[in-house]
């Protein structure tokens, strides 16, 4: 564990209050476990070493295999300790689930989330933007994410904010995240997802409100438009994606693109062997 | 064997209660282990059946704007299936009742009887399938057709290989005569057929009756 | 004419997996070669490839699984050391080989590896533990393992004739489909398993089977030794859980072969239907690799305890325990679909449950080993190595049980350290002391102590240095499967875990030094008595090697650990008991069936890849004529005489005898 604590940018190092709630919850999981775990270890080592062949102060007791009131122990410790945690996972599951709203006197932004061959598209629908592999975000409001994906399935995934989901076409998962303070984090794909997995990666730029609100303003209106057919060009081009952003977004985009569940993005090939697109 | 023999004495109304309990007395006779394996065997494949059924269950209102059941579903056809079906093991029981009697001639004819019934039902479920196609509703209409053509024609296969299996049977009876293992095997084949029955009034209520109302 | 192959399937641009299989083409034409010139291949035909004796079949299966090991751990080389090294650049296998590789690496160590090793020691020890002669259906079972042999080698034909599955090893839809998937790869994948995955169903039908009918008189189900007990678990979960995948990968082929629409993003398909039903496999699959190992872990800490198992009867209903529950905890797979908080609560707590009988298995090996006079073979090392590095797995296992943990360390390095940390003590070192345990009984003399106690250290610290940076990587944010990455800080940590690679190659090394060293010194580990560990279950009771027959009267089990009470009882009265009635025995012949019939699959499925659909009739029909031919035979079983059986026994008497020190009493 003092390992661990000096490494930063990672699912124990959190930035909002979700990631931080689900590190609680590893850690107390973790703390009950050990209580278990570690004397059974050491337990296992202890009577492994004492009873060796070569131990003359052993005593041996060959015909010693059932004890009740030890097989009453075996059974009930585990079992107070499964008990226990099963109150911890059950609470905390229904605490932190994805699908709930954070607690928050700001106003959630919405943003829609389309997962992409090897690339992510944010929609800010209020907004009108949208942005491809950056994810900006003003810090201290929730975001109330929808994540669906154009193509095969992948899992939306920014370690130090918690959760993870799973992006899958034509379904339409929910997901509540925040940051609490500025900063900028590392989003990727957490499930595998072809070819290009490995560059699916996305940056995450939390913002103070009035930068965000500037951002926005800087955005709007300027350089393309993501429509249909935009996205269609977007989503058929397997590889990944510089960053880039939309100033304007068609309406009902992200109910369309859930909707069709997954638009055609690649040609069938014939041969055995496949046609390599991103090398 | 022998075990069982002196057993017998003990528990003359043969419940199992003798001083031997059942588990205590050595291996099975072979023509129970290969029975109970044959029937562990179709455990395993109702399981397999089970896996298609649920995959019917949670595609069967994905249509994707193609026909459903109750638009596709005829049931006097099915109806004749299942007559069909019922009968070939009825004309099964018959050959299970020849051998007993090890009468080779009836055997024969009553396998031969279940075999043209077996061969009919997939006749009217091949028919029922190209029609199916030629109107547009194969398998690839929808996630809804793709379940049910997979369901019912897992069971066709069945049918299929178990009409081989019956001819290969049939040869062994006229070549071979009824030898213990030949005896053995057309032990597995009725419990076979037989379980292709179970699977189908399972089929016939979940998918056409249900299907048709829907 | 050969449907969709051409001389462009062969990969002739790259070069790792040519060289790699010019090398063991190599390899086995040079073996074949030499088996070809001195002889050997009648011998070879007669006494092993057509054999149907339980014992040949399951050293078979445990040759497999050894091989595979080798081809399995490869692919995990070359894992380690791209990660180690792609930071900041693509390393040196591009994505299309590197997706192959980790896809290959799952589908290899779960499919044959873990299962051939696990499969081939049931099938080896059970029925001498129940004191029988052989399996419920001998024929049966040697077609089992060809047809597991069959899909491993289409696997391996996958390295040089076009491509293997990039996909992962649970295929997952939409990217396993045609549209996304179009090549052979997710083809191999599909068939190899499927040819496998028949011979692993009727293999748990054997063997449920023959537990169930065929144990000794007297060998009621609270007699059983507690391997059959775990073996028993596993088979009924064989036959419960691969129906289930058969029919997953049936509607996955039927939506790649004939345009169904099961797991597609078009046309109402549910891709969340497949990742059910595959963890509806998946998960009793676990259990099924894991409960054989855990009855070998019983075994040897009982024996080697001088005890017997601490606690028996709760390690029955523990064993049934998880066999049920393996049923009822799928959805922990992927809490991260979004499927409410009510039902990740569910299985999260099913899940746990879990870990209160496998506890119970713990502290009851731990209760064995108290009170005893431990003997420190490589196969004690073994079981406490696994009972310490277990108890780890087990608690990140529950960690990742707890959905909100789960939501952070799903999928990424922290699970892959988790399930290796489950699979390589549990399923590996259970296969290398069962290996170990049972090597004098297959062949007669015993392994090389020396090399196999440096194989488990290095095994050991191995895993640790492997795995350990794992655990943190995952923690770091992490991700499984990535070709390469610019997070600097990984790159330390994923050296750290190419080292421990190095050296749990080192352990394989030892191993195979283990095998050369005890086969040039079989003279002087020569096990003459049958028991070299002091055993106290039936399989001890026999000569090592057994006679086919196993035993020539079968033993009358009067209580648990039956052999044990015939060892009792003989020092007590200071003899042996009394010589039996011999009488002559019928064993069954040897049948080609199985190797014939797996020669059919093979090509019926290299076609289904391939699309050369005259050969796939061919192969079906070729199989199919193959059963009749044994259907037809006229003399199924062949006779040992009374007096050969006589001869046999007398001579396990003698050394017997020798063992406990008692006068033979059968000198008349």
């Amino acid at each position: 564990m003092v390992a661990l604590s000096g490494c930063s940018r990672g699912v124990l190092d959190p930035a909002g209050p979700v990631a931080a709630g689900e590190r609680t919850v590893l850690f107390n999981a973790l703390a009950i476990m050990l209580c278990i775990v570690v004397p059974t270890i050491l337990l296992a080592l202890a009577v492994g070493w004492w009873f060796r062949a070569g131990n003359d102060k052993a005593e041996y007791r060959p015909d010693w295999s059932y004890s009740g009131r030890l097989e009453l122990l075996v059974w009930s410790i585990p079992a107070l300790v499964v008990i226990f945690l099963a109150g911890l996972t059950w609470i905390s599951t229904h605490e932190l689930a994805p699908e709930k709203p954070l607690a928050s006197s700001v106003r959630p932004l919405q943003v829609q989330v389309v997962s992409l061959d090897w690339k992510w598209v944010f929609i800010y629908p209020e907004l009108g933007i949208a942005t491809v592999n950056r994810l900006v975000i003003p810090a201290g409001t929730p975001i109330s994410f929808r994540i669906t994906s154009g193509t095969v399935m992948n899992s939306f995934f920014i370690s130090q904010l918690g959760s993870q989901i799973y992006a899958m076409s034509g379904m339409d998962a929910k997901l509540h995240l925040q940051a609490d303070k500025p900063g900028r984090f590392h989003g990727l794909s957490a499930h595998y997802s072809g070819e290009g997995f490995a560059d699916m990666d996305f940056a995450v730029d939390a913002v103070a409100p009035a930068r965000f609100a500037g951002w926005v303003a800087q955005t709007r209106g300027r350089g393309q438009v993501l429509d249909t057919p935009r996205f269609l060009t977007l989503a058929r081009h397997p590889g990944s994606e510089k960053q880039m952003a939309f100033g304007a977004v068609a309406p009902g985009l992200y109910d369309r693109i859930v909707a069709n569940a997954g638009a055609s993005v690649r040609e069938e090939a014939t041969d055995g062997r496949e046609n390599s697109g991103v090398r | 064997m022998s075990a069982t023999q002196a057993q017998s004495s003990n528990d003359p109304h043969k419940l199992g209660h003798g001083e031997v309990p059942v588990s205590e007395r050595g291996p099975a006779p072979k023509r129970i282990v290969v029975a109970y394996g044959f029937w562990i065997f179709l455990l395993s494949d109702f399981i397999m059946f089970a896996g298609f059924f649920a995959a019917y269950a949670v595609l069967v209102g994905e249509t994707a704007g193609g026909p459903s059941g109750a638009k596709l579903f005829d049931l006097t056809l099915v109806g004749w299936e299942t007559v069909l079906l019922l009968l070939s093991s009825f004309a099964c029981g018959m050959a299970g009742i020849a051998t007993i009697a090890r009468h080779r001639f009836w055997f024969l004819v009553a396998m031969a009887v279940t075999g043209m019934l077996g061969a009919a039902f997939l006749c009217l479920e091949v028919y029922e399938f190209t029609h199916l196609i030629g109107e547009r509703a194969g398998p690839g209409r929808s996630a809804f057709l793709s379940a049910f053509f997979a369901l019912v024609g897992c069971h066709g296969l069945h049918v299929a290989l178990g009409l081989l299996w019956l001819m290969t049977m049939m040869a062994q009876v006229w070549a071979k005569d009824f030898r213990d293992d030949i005896l053995r095997r057309i032990a597995c084949f009725s419990l076979f057929w037989h379980a292709l029955d179970i699977i189908w009034v399972a089929l016939f209520t979940v998918v056409y009756l249900l299907g048709a109302g829907l | 004419m050969f449907g969709k192959l051409g001389l462009d399937s062969i990969p002739l641009d790259e070069p790792i997996p040519i060289a790699a299989s010019a090398i063991v083409a190599l390899a086995i034409l040079s073996l074949l070669g030499w088996v070809w010139k001195r002889g050997y291949f009648p011998y070879l035909w007669r006494e092993w490839i057509t054999s149907v004796d339980h014992k040949r079949i399951g050293v078979m299966y445990c040759v497999l699984a050894a091989v595979m090991l080798l081809r399995g751990f490869s692919d995990a080389l070359l894992m380690r050391s791209q990660q180690a090294i792609a930071y900041g650049n693509p390393g040196y296998l591009p994505p299309d080989h590197y997706d192959q590789v980790f896809t290959a690496h799952g589908v290899i160590m779960i499919f044959f590896v873990a299962m051939p090793f696990m499969i081939g020691l049931m099938n080896f020890a059970v029925p001498l533990q129940l004191g029988i002669r052989d399996v419920a259906f001998p024929t049966l079972n040697s077609v089992s393992f060809w047809l597991t042999a069959s899909g491993a080698l289409l696997v391996n034909v996958s390295l040089v004739i076009g491509e293997f599955a990039k996909t992962g090893w649970v295929v997952y839809p939409p990217l396993s489909e045609l549209r996304f998937s179009p090549g052979v790869g997710v083809d191999y994948y599909l068939w190899a398993l499927q040819i496998s995955g028949v011979g692993t169903l009727l293999s748990g039908v054997n063997l449920v089977t023959t537990i169930l009918k065929m144990r000794a008189p007297g060998m009621g189900y609270t007699r059983m030794p507690m391997f059959c007990w775990t073996s028993l678990a596993t088979n009924l979960l064989i036959v419960a859980a691969f129906p289930i995948l058969t029919a997953t990968l049936a509607m996955l082929t039927l939506d790649r072969y004939l345009g169904f629409h099961f797991f597609t993003n078009e046309l109402g398909g549910n891709q969340m239907m497949f990742v059910n039903l595959i963890w509806a496999w998946g998960h009793p699959e676990v259990y099924i690799l894991i409960l054989p190992a855990f009855g070998i872990f019983s075994e040897v800490v009982s024996t080697f305890s001088g005890k017997p198992l601490f606690g028996y009867r709760s390690m029955i209903v523990a064993t049934m325990a998880i066999c049920l529950l393996a049923f009822m905890v799928w959805l922990h797979h992927f809490f991260t679909m979004g499927a409410g908080a009510d039902v990740n609560g569910f299985f999260g707590i099913a899940t746990m449950i879990i870990a209160v009988p496998t506890g119970v298995k713990v502290f009851n090996w731990i209760f064995t080993m108290f009170g005893g006079r431990i003997r420190y073979t490589s196969m004690m090392l073994w079981s406490v190595g696994f009972i310490v590095t277990f108890v780890i797995g087990g608690m990140t296992g529950v960690l990742l049980a707890v959905p909100p943990a789960d939501f952070v360390l799903h999928n990424s390095l922290f699970l892959v350290a988790h399930f290796h940390n489950i699979v390589i003590p549990g399923v590996l070192f259970g296969a290398f002391a069962g290996l170990t345990y049972w090597w004098p009984k297959a062949f007669g003399f015993t392994l090389d102590e020396k090399w196999g106690k440096r194989s488990f250290w290095f095994w050991l610290t191995g895993f640790y240095v492997a795995f350990m940076p794992l655990y943190v990587l995952g923690l770091m944010g992490m991700t499984r499967r990535l070709g390469h990455y610019n997070v600097a800080g990984w790159q330390p940590w994923l050296i750290a875990a190419g080292v421990g690679a190095l050296l749990i190659a080192c352990g394989i090394a030892c191993q195979i030094v283990m095998f050369v060293v005890s086969i040039r010194n079989r003279a002087a580990l020569v096990d003459e008595s049958g028991d070299p560990w002091d055993g106290r279950t039936l399989e001890w009771a026999t000569t090592s090697p057994p006679p086919i027959f196993n035993f020539a009267a079968l033993p009358d089990v009067r209580g648990e650990e039956a052999y044990w009470g015939l060892k009792s009882a003989a020092r007590e009265e200071q003899r042996l008991s009394d010589l039996p009635d011999y009488v002559a025995i019928e064993m069954p012949k040897n049948s080609p069936t199985g190797v014939v019939s797996a020669f059919f699959a093979t090509a019926m499925g290299f076609a289904l890849i391939w699309h050369i659909w005259w050969l796939v009739i061919l192969g079906f029909v070729g199989a199919w004529a193959t059963f009749v031919v044994f259907a037809w035979r006229d003399e199924t079983e062949y006779e040992i005489a009374a007096d050969e059986v006589e001869r046999r026994d007398r001579l396990r008497r003698e050394g017997k005898a020798a063992l406990l020190g008692v006068p033979d009493g059968a000198t008349t």
